[in-house]
Parts: structure tokens; C-alpha cells; sequence
């Protein structure tokens, strides 16, 4: 291992390189802060990849831990490290955020170094959050994200986007208020500690457990989203940039799976049992209603935005039915929901960008002109439908059988995604890509550019290469899950 | 040796990739260069796994690891026994008949590197389908023929029937899967593994396992996995009420027909079936529950097929059909006799469907068999093969399908369980319907009036097609018509070669399990006698005789007295119009279904979303907020005299507070 501070550089890379493209690109000068906004994206990509070439697949402590004493009147530290499951959403992160420096690439044309370097600055904050170990350096860095996220959307979005900007703040806001009240409750509990170890050796009578996961729980759920707290995440989608909406979608909902994963179970473990059913119940509803919400949308968006709730159902699914083949398929399918609705989302905006229309009905007989297009489309449909083979399939297969494990009927009305994810997906298909060609419009068409095809490619690699060799990823999940189940066994009841 | 076992779905896999992203380079005809010479080194490499297996080499190994969890260890692997040897060449075999039609059917399409592609494709993953060795490598190929299936049913990507039809089959089919993924989660959570040796070595163990489903009830659990696998074989084998999506699916061109809604693909489920006999065979009710439902398939399918008018939609029923009767084999524990059934019909079944379309490409794209008739004079070779594919279909004896047709209906009357006699009579009956339909479809064809100038100017887009050159009706070019008599061989010979071998040899032993008091098989082979003595007994028994009367009533009907069956069909109107409209199941299940997901997801939306959550709990919200702060806004008017006045009540309130404390 080297004497580098990997985790810091993962963090401070992005950031300072996302506010050198601020001044640098300053006044106008939109080439160079695109040249550089790549060049740091790049960066913070590639001094994460000492992380999994250093990592100690089935290490069970955390790695590459760095500590320093932030606040020391009140005991904050300035704490990192990573187990496996963060390993895989930092190595998601970089990646996202380069693709999404060269989906900005031409369509953006305000105020460009801004641009690129919310994007950065918010990189580098997904890191944080992913790799902090102490409860108010997570809560700084979570609470952080929003700004960037909110001004992506507010700034270079649709015609609604305040409302929609405003929504997503609000809404966020609120959750994670009453987590700031869990941490401080915690941090009295443990006699002053905002060591995420020293929570998890914490024990706390049921009540106290009860209302600390209530508050956790709508502080991620709203993130998730989870039914019925989802209502701003369509309304964020539909108006935000193309950019804006790949990062929402693969990086920003999995901060609350990874709150679920991080602070809810291992600390109040007895709570999360005891409210598991429920927690089922809303992931279940999530699956189905939202599926059959999405089969009735007339916005590509907001149909893959919905497919992208109905999707995230699965990990909260898999979280709380507490077996290892569950756990670790909701950790997949975080990852893999990254790599989908981010691919989505850049091929709605591929057409986006040259008709200036999310609606399905503007379009028809695309593949007609676009074959490229429609090619690398059809990967994602079908990965979005959970097709064996992409990545899609791993983690729903592997919650299904979790589901089925635990009990038939949950894994009954999970596997109705078999066919309302297939019939979403493929009705939108078959109404944009297929048919004659529809207008005049869409005959004009022209099929992807170099740089569009470099951001499919990437991402058609990562679905099928995740889908036809998932062994790898799992491996990296088997230490933190094992540890995770330990925890959930373990009664914290005093 | 596992070298080899790996180039045989490989080198399919290789051809897809080459004609499908690099189709530009290497042009239309290195594109059926190369995807022929990777069936083809498929096919020479199956036959020589199944001459190994023939001597006795069973292979079972992994290739790969594709998931580790905890103790589940998820596999790619193959097994290779009889079972899988008989598929494979089956598979390969039609495959490369397939691809070398196609070069003349799809000699003029602008898609047609992608054709090639596509079906190269398909023979990969029907490959590792039936190469598998766990039930996840099965369900990934499964899936992976029904993509190709999807993208090739929609290949004419501009006829909305045909991307109707794509989307549908996509979706029927899932509602399969989703009973097959929940029967391997019962599995993998019953057995820990899904490994099939694993697995079927456990499963005696578990032969008096109960699960319970609903309260307290108990149910044999084999009896729920069982029937939760059969769904997922329903789908892709097209059994009622899973089997709307099959007679669509002629919307694709005509070779992908033949070969995946024909002899391949759809034969799936049947093939799933056989390969868990371990399981079936300690699950009574399962097995009674596939009898009834095949058996419903084989009659009432094969009505459907009496009363279609496109060529290919009469072989689909047919299809249709004869799965039906594989299904019915099953479920009287003959599984032998299925898969037997499967590969005689595979190659006539194709043959059927390719000869018919030779037959479209002869007419100018014509499909309607009221507008052919007389054909024989001008597609000789087409009109024999097609003839023999007819006359084995029907169950002649001495031809392929006789042999395979008439084991089951044998088998069947041997069964003891509830539903075995209405199915010996659904088989029974379904012999004479076949023998109707068939030779309906025959005499309209080739013989009697030609009619072919006598089509109203079509309504029916074709492909591109502009029909400028209506002419003389033509006998196809050597590369459709080597294929036909290339599979009309074994539709004539491998009935009687095979039947001996396969069904009361030793074939599949160790393949496929049958407990003993399921004794069709064993009865069976006590009777037989050899080929010729079951081809000679055959015509003094019912069968027979039925198919004689088909034949004879079509003959009646459609060359002695052709104005007879629109009287007839004006007599029976209501019975007529149900038959015409499939019994009216696509118009249920649109309404059903389809319908109502959409009309639950419109209330989900509207209601549940706009209204309650946004409207009422978000905005109303933010309403409350605004209509608070408005309110408590009224106290800074910044009006002197305000301020005083709510001071003075101010301190009038707070000391009204303090002398009632004091007190």
C-alpha cells in the first residue's frame, strides 16, 4: 500500500480541480474549461483506481483509513475509510462523473465552467460521503451534495426547474434534518463519539432504537426514494440538464442505500428487524405501483425515472430481508442501477439534444435513421428489463431468490418485474425506436457522433461485462455484508 | 475434449459477432460465409460429441464461476448426456438448413447481415440452453433465445404487426418466466444449490417435503416446483393459455419460422421438462397438470388451425398442436417419447414451414392459400417435400411422425393419472383435426384451380416488396430447395431408425428418470416389435383410420365440393366466427391485461401521485406554510398604532398570566 492519502486525494482531487476550472474557464473561455473539467475528471478517476488495485478483497477491517482531529472541543474527527461496498460506489462515482463531463460536452454553452465544476465539486463530495467514518463529517459531505445538485438543476434545466430544483432541495432538506437530530442523539448516547465504530458497539433500549431508525429512515428514504417520498425525483429528472439527471440517477439515490448499509442497521439493529416488515412493504409498493405509474408515462424521463424508483425498490428490498444473497444483491444492484438509468438517461438525451422532445409520441421509426443509436438503446431497454446477461438481471435475480428465501410471497410480487419492467421499457421502445419513421423531425435524424459513442461504449461495456462476470463484484462484497449480518444478529438491547 | 464442448456454441457466437458489427465490412456474402462455417463446424462438432456420448462419455463440468454468495455457488457449465447430444444435433442441424435457405429468402433484404447475425445468435444461446448444467445457465439461455426471438419477430421493424407481435411475445413470455424464476428460488432455497446433478440427487429426499403457501395448508413442495418450472415451459412452448403469442410470431420472415417458433425454440419447455424428470416424477399432480394442459393445447390448437387462411398461420397452429401432444408425453412420464416427438417433428415441422415459404416466395409473396392452388405443375420439388412434411405430420406409417405420434397416444392410454383419459381422447381426436387442417392446407396449395391471379390487389404490406413482377408462380433456387429435401430425408426415415434406439434401448438412461410405477414406457417396450411390425399393426388401429378420414373429408371439402365449407361455415356461424377469432383470447387478455395494468397505473398516477402525495401532502405543505406566514405576516404592517395596540394586549395577556400563577 502506498503512504498516500488515497481516500483525501479521491476527495480533494475533484474539488480544487473543480474550482481551478471555475477560475480558469472564467470569462468565457468555455474550450479550456472543458479541456481542463476533463483532464480532472480523469484525475479523480484515476487516483481511485490505487484503491481497488491496493485492496484487500476479503479484508474484513476498513481500509485505507485516514484520521485527523477536526473539531476536537466536540470529538470530530476528520475520519476516512472504505469496506468493499464503498470501494464499488467510489469506483461508480468516477466514472459517472467523466461521462458526464463529455455528455456536457456541446450541449452546454452557458456558463460552462460552472458547469463542469458543480459536477467536480459534487465528485469529490460522493466520495466524502462514501468514505467518511465519523457521523458529522458524513452529515457535512451529505448534506453538501444537494448545493451542487441544486444549482445544476436550477441553472441549466428545463422550463419548470425552479419548482423542481426548489422540490428537491426542500424535500432532501427536510429528511435529513431529522437525521442531524439522530446523530446528535447518538453522538449524547455514546458519551460524546461521532466514531461510526463506536455507534455500532452502542447499545440502546428498543424506544430510543425505534425513533433513531424512523429519523434515519426518512432521511434516506426521501434519497432512495422510496415510496411515497419519490414524488420529487420525476419532477428533478424531467427539468434537469442531461448531465444533471445521469448523476442523480447513478450516483445521488445510492447515498440512501448506502445510509441504510452505514448508520440504520448496524446501529439500531433490533429496530431494523422490528420494522422490516414495513420497510418491505414500502419497497414491495415501489415495485409494483410505481412499475405500473411508469407504464402510463408519456415522458421518456419521467418513465425512466419512475423505472429508476421502481429499480431502487429492489435494494431497500434486499436490505432488509437480512440474508447474504439479498444484502449483497442490493449492493449489486446499486451499482448496476448506476451504470443502467445513467445509460438511459444519456440516450434519452442523445435524442433530446437533436429534437428538443422527451415525448414518446414525437417520435417513432428512430432506428431508421439512428441504427447505431438504436443498437446501444436496445442494450439498455433490455438491461433496464433485467435481461440475463446484463447487469440488470444480477441483482433483481439475486433479490428474487433472497426474497424467495425468506418468504414466497415476497419474492412473488418482486418477480413481477419480470414483466412490468419488461413491459415499460419495451412499450417505450417499440413506440420511439421502432415503427415507420414518424415525422418529418425524426427523418432528419443523425445517427451518434465520436463522442457519443465513446460515452455508450463505456457504459455497454460495464453492463455486460457486469452481467456475464459478476463473481468479482460480489467478492469484493463478501467481508462487509458477513460483517453486516453479524451486526443485524447481534441484539443491541441492553 | 471440454475444448470441444466449448467451440460448439462458440463458434455460432463468433459468426453473430462478425456479421452483426462488422456486417459493413465484410459484406452480404461474408456474412453468410461466415455464420454458415460456424454452424457448420457446430454441427460436425455435435455429431462428434454424440457419436462420444453413444459410447458412453457423459461430461458434467464447470466453466466458469459467475456468482459465489455465501454457499450458493452460481456456475457456467455443461452437461453433456444423450439428452443434451439429441438436442444439440437437432439445434445445429436445423440451424444450418436454416442459414442456407435464407440466402435465398432473404436474398433481396436490406437487412440481411443482421438477419445472419441474428440467427447465428439464437443457435448460441438455444446451445447453451440446452448445454446447461444448472437451472441459472438454463434461464439465461432461455432468456437469451426469447431476446432473439423478440428482435427477430420484429425484424420487418416498420410493420406495426410485426412490432406488435415482438412486444407481445416479449411479455407472454415473461409471464412464463416469472413462474420459472420462482421455481428456481424455491430450489436454490430448498436445495442450496442449482446445480442439476446437486439438485436431483436431493430430490428423493424431499419426495414427501411440504411447503406452506397459504395459512396452514401444507403443499408437496416438488408439486409447486414442479408446476412453478411448468409455467416458465408453458411460456416458450406456447401452451394454453400461454399460447397467444406463438401464431403471432409468423409476422418474421419465414426461415426464423421454421427454425425458433418450429423445431428449436419452442421446444424449450419441452426439453426443461425432460431434463427434470427427477423432479416430475415424485410430483403426481404436476404431471396431471401438464397432461390437462397439453392435451387442451393439442385439440383445441389444432381447431384454430382449420380455419386460417395464411400458410404460415396454419403450420403455426399445427405447431402449436404438436407441441400439445410433446406436453401430453410428459405428463404421462414418456419422456422419451417426447423428446422423440420433438426431433421428428423438428425436421418436418421445418420442412413444412420452409416449404411454405418457398411456396410465398414462389407466388410473389403471397400467404393467403385462397389465392394458390395448382402449384404442383410449377414447384415440383416443393411440392413432393412439402407432401412428405404433410404425410409425416398426419402420422402415415412408416414415416418419421408416425412412429413419434403414435408412442404417444400408446402412452397416454397407459396413464393412470386424473386426466389421462381426457387427454387419451384430446391426442385421439387430435389426429383426426391434424389430418384435416393439413390436407386443407395441401389441396389448396398444390392441387385443384389455380387461383393465383385471382388475389384482390393487396392490402398486405410486404417488405419492400414492389409486386411489379406478378407472373407464373416459380420453383425456388437451389439454395431453398436443397434444404427441403435435405430435411425431408429424415421426415420420411428417422422415425423407424430411431424409435428403436431411443425409445427402448438404453439411450437415456441415466439422462432421464422414471420411477417404476409409471410403467407406459416399460409397457411399451414389451409390445414392441420392431419398426416394421408397429408400421404394419398401425393399419388396423383407430389412429390410422382417423388420419384416413381427415384426409378424405379435406379431399371432400376442398377438391370434390369446394363450395361446401363457406356453406358449412355460414350453418355454424357462432362456433365459425369463435374459431376465427381464436377464441377471443387476445381480445380478453387486451382487455384484461393489458388494459387494466394501464387503466391501475393511470389511477396510481393521477390519484396516488399527483393528487394525494404532491397535491395534497407536498403542495399542500407548502400551502399550509405560504397561508401561515401570510396570516402571521398581517402583524408587520408596519403601522405604529398596530404595534401598540398588540403590545398593550400583549402585556395585558402575560400579566393575566402572572397574578393567576401568584395565585
Amino acid at each position: 500500500m502506498t503512504g498516500l492519502p488515497l481516500l483525501s486525494l479521491a476527495i480533494w482531487v475533484p474539488i480544487v480541480g473543480g474550482v481551478i476550472v471555475l477560475v480558469a474557464g472564467a470569462g468565457n473561455n468555455a474550450h479550456r474549461a472543458r479541456w481542463i473539467a476533463l483532464l480532472v475528471a480523469l484525475a479523480g478517476f484515476l487516483v481511485s483506481l490505487p484503491l481497488a488495485t491496493g485492496f484487500e478483497t476479503y479484508g474484513h477491517s476498513m481500509q485505507f483509513v485516514e484520521k485527523a482531529s477536526w473539531i476536537e472541543r466536540y470529538h470530530v474527527d476528520y475520519h476516512l475509510g472504505i469496506d468493499g461496498i464503498s470501494l464499488l460506489l467510489i469506483l461508480l462515482n468516477g466514472l459517472t462523473t467523466i461521462l458526464v463531463v463529455i455528455a456536457g460536452w456541446r450541449v452546454i454553452d452557458t456558463r460552462v465552467e460552472q458547469y463542469m465544476a458543480a459536477f467536480l465539486v459534487m465528485s469529490g463530495l460522493m466520495n466524502g460521503v462514501f468514505a467518511a467514518l465519523d457521523g458529522l463529517l458524513f452529515y457535512v459531505f451529505f448534506e453538501a451534495t444537494l448545493i451542487p445538485l441544486f444549482i445544476v438543476i436550477g441553472v441549466w434545466g428545463g422550463p419548470n426547474r425552479v419548482y423542481a430544483a426548489i422540490k428537491f432541495f426542500l424535500y432532501t432538506l427536510f429528511g435529513s434534518l431529522l437525521m442531524l437530530i439522530a446523530l446528535v442523539y447518538l453522538y449524547n448516547a455514546s458519551g460524546g463519539s461521532f466514531a461510526l465504530a463506536d455507534w455500532y458497539r452502542l447499545p440502546l433500549p428498543m424506544g430510543a432504537q425505534t425513533l433513531v431508525f424512523i429519523a434515519f429512515l426518512v432521511a434516506f428514504a426521501v434519497k432512495v426514494p422510496m415510496w411515497p417520498v419519490h414524488t420529487w425525483l420525476p419532477d428533478a429528472h424531467v427539468e434537469a440538464p442531461t448531465g444533471g439527471s445521469v448523476v442523480l440517477a447513478a450516483i445521488a439515490l445510492k447515498l440512501g442505500g448506502y445510509g441504510f448499509l452505514r448508520f440504520s442497521l448496524p446501529i439500531v439493529p433490533d429496530a431494523s428487524h422490528a420494522l422490516s416488515g414495513l420497510m418491505i412493504a414500502l419497497s414491495l409498493i415501489a415495485v409494483i405501483y410505481i412499475g405500473l405509474v411508469a407504464l402510463v408515462q408519456t415522458d421518456m424521463k419521467k418513465l425512466i425515472a419512475y423505472s429508476s424508483i421502481s429499480h431502487m425498490g429492489f435494494v431497500t428490498l434486499g436490505l432488509f430481508l437480512f440474508n447474504r444473497i439479498g444484502v449483497e444483491g442490493a449492493v449489486i444492484q446499486m451499482i448496476s442501477h448506476g451504470f443502467v438509468s445513467g445509460a438511459l438517461f444519456l440516450s434519452v438525451g442523445v435524442l433530446y439534444d437533436r429534437m428538443h422532445s422527451r415525448q414518446i409520441a414525437d417520435y417513432g421509426g428512430v432506428v431508421d435513421r439512428m441504427p447505431l443509436f438504436a443498437s446501444f438503446f436496445m442494450l439498455f431497454a433490455m438491461a433496464n428489463a433485467g435481461l440475463p446477461g446484463t447487469s440488470g438481471f444480477v441483482g433483481e435475480f439475486m433479490v428474487i431468490m433472497g426474497a424467495v428465501q425468506s418468504n414466497f410471497w415476497i419474492g412473488f410480487a418482486a418477480a413481477t418485474t419480470l414483466v412490468f419492467g419488461a413491459a415499460y421499457t419495451l412499450w417505450m421502445f417499440k413506440r420511439v425506436v421502432f415503427g415507420a419513421v414518424a415525422n418529418g423531425n425524426v427523418a432528419e435524424l443523425a445517427d451518434l457522433e465520436w463522442r457519443e459513442i465513446v460515452l455508450m461504449v463505456i457504459l455497454a461495456v460495464a453492463v455486460m461485462g457486469m452481467g456475464l462476470y459478476p463473481a468479482p463484484f460480489n467478492a469484493i462484497l463478501e467481508a462487509p455484508v458477513s460483517d453486516l449480518l453479524l451486526h443485524l444478529d447481534r441484539s443491541k438491547l441492553p | 475434449m471440454k475444448l470441444l464442448y466449448l467451440i460448439i456454441p462458440l463458434a455460432p457466437l463468433v459468426g453473430a459477432i462478425v456479421a452483426g458489427l462488422f456486417g459493413r465490412v465484410v459484406g452480404r456474402a461474408g456474412a453468410h460465409v461466415v455464420t454458415i462455417a460456424g454452424v457448420l463446424v457446430s454441427l460436425v462438432a455435435s455429431y462428434m460429441v454424440f457419436e462420444d456420448v453413444r459410447a458412453g462419455h457423459v461430461f458434467n463440468g464447470p466453466v466458469y464461476t459467475w456468482l459465489l454468495s455465501g454457499n450458493a455457488r452460481f456456475d457456467v457449465g455443461f452437461l453433456i448426456d444423450s439428452l443434451t447430444a439429441t438436442m444439440m444435433l437437432v439445434v445445429t442441424f436445423v440451424s444450418l438448413m436454416v442459414h442456407i435457405y435464407t440466402i435465398g429468402y432473404m436474398a433481396d433484404d436490406p437487412g440481411y447481415q443482421r438477419f445472419f447475425s441474428y440467427i447465428s445468435l439464437f443457435t448460441f444461446a438455444m446451445l447453451m440452453l440446452v448445454m446447461s448444467n444448472n437451472f441459472l445457465q438454463l434461464f439465461f439461455g432461455w432468456e437469451a433465445v426469447g431476446l432473439v426471438s423478440y428482435l427477430l419477430i420484429g425484424f420487418w421493424y416498420t410493420r406495426p404487426t410485426a412490432i406488435y407481435a415482438n412486444l407481445k411475445a416479449f411479455l407472454v413470455n415473461r409471464v412464463g418466466d416469472f413462474g420459472f424464476l420462482l421455481g428456481i428460488g424455491l430450489v436454490l432455497a430448498q436445495f442450496g444449490s442449482l446445480d442439476y446433478a446437486t439438485v436431483f440427487q436431493a430430490v428423493p429426499h424431499k419426495a414427501t417435503a411440504t411447503i406452506s403457501l397459504w395459512g396452514s395448508q401444507p403443499w408437496p413442495l416438488l408439486d409447486v416446483i414442479g408446476i412453478l418450472l411448468f409455467i416458465g415451459a408453458m411460456g416458450k412452448s406456447a401452451q394454453f393459455p400461454l399460447h397467444v403469442w406463438l401464431p403471432d410470431s409468423m409476422e418474421g420472415p419465414t426461415p426464423i419460422s421454421a427454425l425458433i417458433h418450429a423445431a428449436t425454440m419452442v421446444t424449450a419447455g419441452i426439453f426443461l421438462v425432460a431434463r427434470m424428470s427427477p423432479i416430475y416424477e415424485l410430483a403426481e399432480t404436476a404431471l396431471s397438470f401438464i397432461l390437462v394442459i397439453g392435451a387442451i393445447t393439442a385439440l383445441f390448437m389444432g381447431f384454430l388451425g382449420i380455419v386460417q387462411n395464411d400458410i404460415k398461420r396454419v403450420v403455426a397452429y399445427s405447431t402449436l398442436s404438436q407441441l400439445g401432444y410433446m406436453t401430453v408425453a410428459l405428463g404421462a412420464s414418456a419422456y422419451p417419447i417426447a423428446i422423440f416427438h420433438l426431433t421428428t417433428h423438428a425436421f418436418f415441422k421445418a420442412l413444412l414451414f420452409l416449404a411454405a415459404g418457398s411456396v410465398i416466395m414462389g407466388v410473389h409473396h403471397n400467404q393467403d392459400i385462397r389465392y394458390m392452388g395448382g402449384l404442383r405443375r410449377y414447384m415440383p420439388i416443393t411440392w413432393i417435400t412439402a407432401l412428405i412434411g404433410s404425410l409425416a405430420l398426419i402420422g402415415t406409417p412408416f414415416l418419421s411422425g408416425f412412429y413419434s405420434k403414435d408412442s404417444i397416444i400408446e402412452a397416454v392410454a397407459q396413464s393412470h393419472l386424473p386426466g389421462a383419459g381426457f387427454a387419451h381422447f384430446a391426442v385421439l381426436a387430435g389426429v383426426f383435426v391434424t389430418a384435416f387442417y393439413s390436407f386443407r392446407m395441401y389441396f389448396l396449395v398444390f392441387h385443384g384451380k389455380e387461383r393465383f391471379d385471382q388475389q384482390p390487389h393487396d392490402d398486405q404490406a410486404h417488405h419492400g416488396h414492389d409486386d411489379a413482377h406478378h407472373g407464373q408462380p416459380h420453383e425456388s433456387s437451389w439454395v431453398v430447395w436443397v434444404p427441403l429435401v435435405a430435411l425431408a430425408i429424415p421426415s420420411l426415415l428417422i422415425g423407424g431408425v430411431a424409435i428403436g434406439p431411443m425409445l427402448f434401448g438404453d439411450w437415456f438412461n441415466g439422462a432421464i428418470r422414471v420411477t417404476e410405477h409409471h410403467e407406459a414406457m416399460a409397457h411399451l417396450r414389451e409390445e414392441f416389435e420392431g419398426p416394421v411390425a408397429m408400421g404394419m399393426h398401425a393399419f388396423t388401429s383407430a389412429p390410422f383410420w382417423l388420419a384416413v378420414g381427415g384426409v378424405a373429408l379435406a379431399w371432400l371439402l376442398y377438391l370434390a365440393r369446394p363450395t361446401w365449407p363457406a356453406a358449412i361455415a355460414a350453418r355454424v356461424g357462432g362456433l365459425h366466427r369463435l374459431l376465427l377469432n381464436k377464441y377471443y383470447f387476445d381480445e380478453i387478455y387486451g382487455f384484461v391485461f393489458a388494459g387494466g395494468a394501464r387503466g391501475l397505473g393511470h389511477a396510481f398516477w393521477r390519484f396516488g401521485d399527483v393528487a394525494v402525495i404532491d397535491g395534497l401532502l407536498v403542495n399542500g405543505t407548502a400551502r399550509g406554510v405560504g397561508w401561515l406566514s401570510g396570516a402571521v405576516r398581517r402583524f408587520q404592517s408596519g403601522l405604529i398604532y398596530h404595534y401598540a395596540f398588540t403590545m398593550i394586549i400583549g402585556v395585558f395577556v402575560l400579566l393575566t398570566f402572572w397574578f393567576v400563577g401568584q395565585r
